[in-house]
């Protein structure tokens, strides 16, 4: 931990840099958790044939979250008599530092990394799985039964979906040869083709299996038992209100994210945008853009390449994480029995299964097959995604009650053409 | 610097602890014993140790700690959730915790490493045998076998001979070894698998002998 270049430098300056990059994830942190909340009401109004949030801030409702968080600001703090007032006090804030540790180790860029840790993805998991506890004292503590019916099936549900999480990502480690996010990142530069989602079909697979896993971790639809609307009020955050309830949320975001954020870095490719070249090392090396700050180089042309970098892979981890909410606004709730069954029963297997073949795979096939395969599944995926497009851009432009398969159709038919007028 | 984040995370991790103890509702002793293995795997990071300190968070606190208040919680009814100790219990315990402190800190004084042990006399130091054997920081990564990659663990628990170096004298000319972990991770591999049968013996479906109309 003690990096030399700190050796030297005095307290204050390294409490400062420490502070600096701890806001700026933060910083990253709370902004996504804002533009997920509009963008979760605005893809659900829009899958639900409505438009969402459309007044606060423009057409396009902007500022509703900020109205949102203002009205959750200024909101009576209520504390039910029988909570255990320390631990409803807390658990917000641990489930909030669990989500947040994970961002620590998690590269944004060539070098753009608040720890660069060699056991980057182990220390992820291994901090985002402390969120757990949070969940738990958020039930306990509100002393009622449908949050603690709503955290222990949230807690069952999360600790069970970590083993399955934990194997899938193992795969692309056993491809990578390291568990260090940035190593993993930069041997996937150079190309759409070298990301390891395509590299063979076990880490096709591990790539799905991970989504799904994640999307149960992080208690989304259809594994969002834990708040189950319909059934236990709010779950296991029904107690709180105002401020607490926006913590809740932010480490839920969070957690988002950062799921989001190790699928991008060990699937599809990290910070690189799929054309051969990384933007950091183009940009950089100039001597007349570089100068020096007490010691250290300041290379601005690296800067500028890093900063697309970041937002390429800040794009990805969005992508990724509205696919979560499309399949949650698409796909109905599963029953508690049916959450563990999918776990054990099937990603389970499914998952050694894969990693198991992405180990023989490795050890056991020739070079030039292993280009062979992944520009086989790379042509497949393109063709896959072209063939999906087509079907969205048909389905979107057919007339109404053509395209939906068993909608009634009043017009066009012989035989029943409405009911028959009485003279 | 790092003497300063040590006193804060170390006094945190003991006042945690101390609550642990103290405290009589017993799911908040399970909430201050999960700060206090939070801080000694910060402890673990702050020594470098990035593979252990998560896997103390890994398996402590989002494995252990989890089933621990599982178990509190959905267990304690009424008179158990409130735990009161006598002051017999008190004195009993705050004996045998300082009779282990102080077997601890012998101990540790007295490891090479810590460098409280009075160097060898000149007359029967092999001197840059002892000086191998008193490299335990590899802060250049220039020794391959103490390198802080999670491989050199790997290797070591299957065979390899890793980590810092240790003095062997036997009858003949006293040499540097390293230690392999091969027989420790057999051993503890059996052990889990003891442990795993017998939680699926335990938690197996018992059939039931009574009539059932």
């Amino acid at each position: 931990m003690a990096s030399p270049l700190f050796a030297d430098t005095s307290f204050v300056w390294f409490v400062a840099l420490a502070v600096i990059a701890a806001g700026a994830l933060i910083g990253f942190m709370l902004v996504s958790a804002i533009f997920s909340v509009w963008l979760e009401r605005k893809v659900a109004g829009r899958i639900q044939d409505r438009l969402g949030p459309t007044r606060v801030g423009g057409k396009f409702g902007w500022l509703q979250t900020l109205a949102d968080g203002m009205k959750l600001l200024i909101k009576e703090d209520i504390i039910p008599d029988a909570a255990d007032h320390m631990l409803f006090r807390i658990g917000p804030y641990i489930a909030l530092v669990g989500s947040f540790m994970g961002f620590l180790a998690l590269p944004f860029g060539l070098g753009v990394v608040a720890m660069d840790m060699n056991v980057a993805v182990f220390f992820m998991l291994a901090a985002m799985s402390s969120e757990v506890f949070g969940i738990i004292l958020i039930g306990y503590g509100s002393g009622s039964k449908w949050s603690l019916f709503g955290g222990m099936r949230e807690a069952a549900q999360m600790v069970s979906y970590e083993i399955p999480m934990a194997l899938c990502v193992i795969v692309p480690v056993v491809v990578a040869g390291s568990m260090n996010l940035s190593q993993i990142a930069i041997q996937q530069s150079g190309g759409l083709w070298n990301w390891y989602v395509f590299h063979d079909p076990f880490t096709f697979g591990a790539f799905w299996t991970y989504f799904t896993c994640a999307m149960a971790s992080c208690k989304r639809a259809p594994f969002d038992l834990a708040e189950a609307e319909s059934e236990l009020v709010a779950g296991f955050h029904t107690e709180y209100s105002g401020f607490r309830w926006l913590a809740i949320f932010m480490a839920e975001y969070g957690s988002m994210v950062a799921v989001s954020g190790i699928a991008s870095m060990m699937f599809l490719g990290g910070w690189s945008t799929g054309l051969p070249v990384e933007f950091a090392t183009l940009f950089g090396g100039f001597e007349t853009l570089q100068f020096t700050i007490g010691g250290t180089i300041v290379d601005l042309g690296m800067g500028f390449g890093n900063t697309i970098n970041v937002i390429v892979f800040i794009f990805k981890c969005w992508f990724l994480v509205f696919i979560m909410m499309w399949v949650r606004w698409t796909l109905p709730r599963l029953r508690i029995d049916q959450v563990m069954m999918t776990c054990l029963k099937y990603l389970v297997p499914i998952s050694c299964v894969l990693l198991m073949g992405v180990s023989l795979w490795q050890l056991l096939l020739p070079f030039w097959l292993n280009d062979v395969c992944r520009w086989l599944i790379f042509g497949l995926s393109i063709l896959g995604l072209a063939w999906f497009l087509r079907t969205i851009v048909t389905f979107a432009s057919s007339k109404p009650g053509e395209g939906m398969p068993g909608m009634w159709r009043t017009t066009g038919l012989p035989g029943y053409q409405g009911a028959k007028q009485t003279p | 610097m790092e003497s300063f984040l040590f006193y804060v995370i170390a006094g945190v991790t003991g006042l945690c602890a101390i609550a642990t103890v103290v405290t009589h509702n017993i799911v908040r002793a399970a909430t201050w014993l999960l700060f206090t293995l939070t801080g000694t795997s910060a402890i673990f990071f702050l020594l470098g140790a990035d593979l252990v300190g998560a896997t103390q968070l890994l398996v402590y606190v989002g494995g252990t700690l989890v089933l621990v208040v599982f178990g509190v919680m959905l267990t304690a009814q009424g008179p158990f959730i409130s735990m009161k100790t006598s002051s017999a219990e008190w004195a009993i315990s705050a004996t045998v915790g300082l009779v282990l402190l102080v077997v601890l800190v012998l101990g540790v004084m007295s490891l090479p490493q810590s460098g409280l042990r009075r160097p060898p006399s000149p007359d029967t130091a092999d001197t840059d045998l002892v000086d191998k054997a008193m490299q335990t920081t590899n802060l250049n990564n220039n020794d391959a076998a103490t390198a802080p990659y999670s491989a050199v663990i790997g290797e070591g628990f299957l065979g390899v001979p890793v980590g810092p170096p240790h003095i062997e004298r036997p009858d003949g000319a006293p040499r540097v070894v390293r230690a392999s972990y091969l027989l420790p991770f057999e051993i503890v591999s059996v052990h889990l698998l003891v442990v795993l049968i017998g939680a699926a013996y335990l938690a197996r479906a018992k059939r039931r002998r009574g009539a059932s109309s």
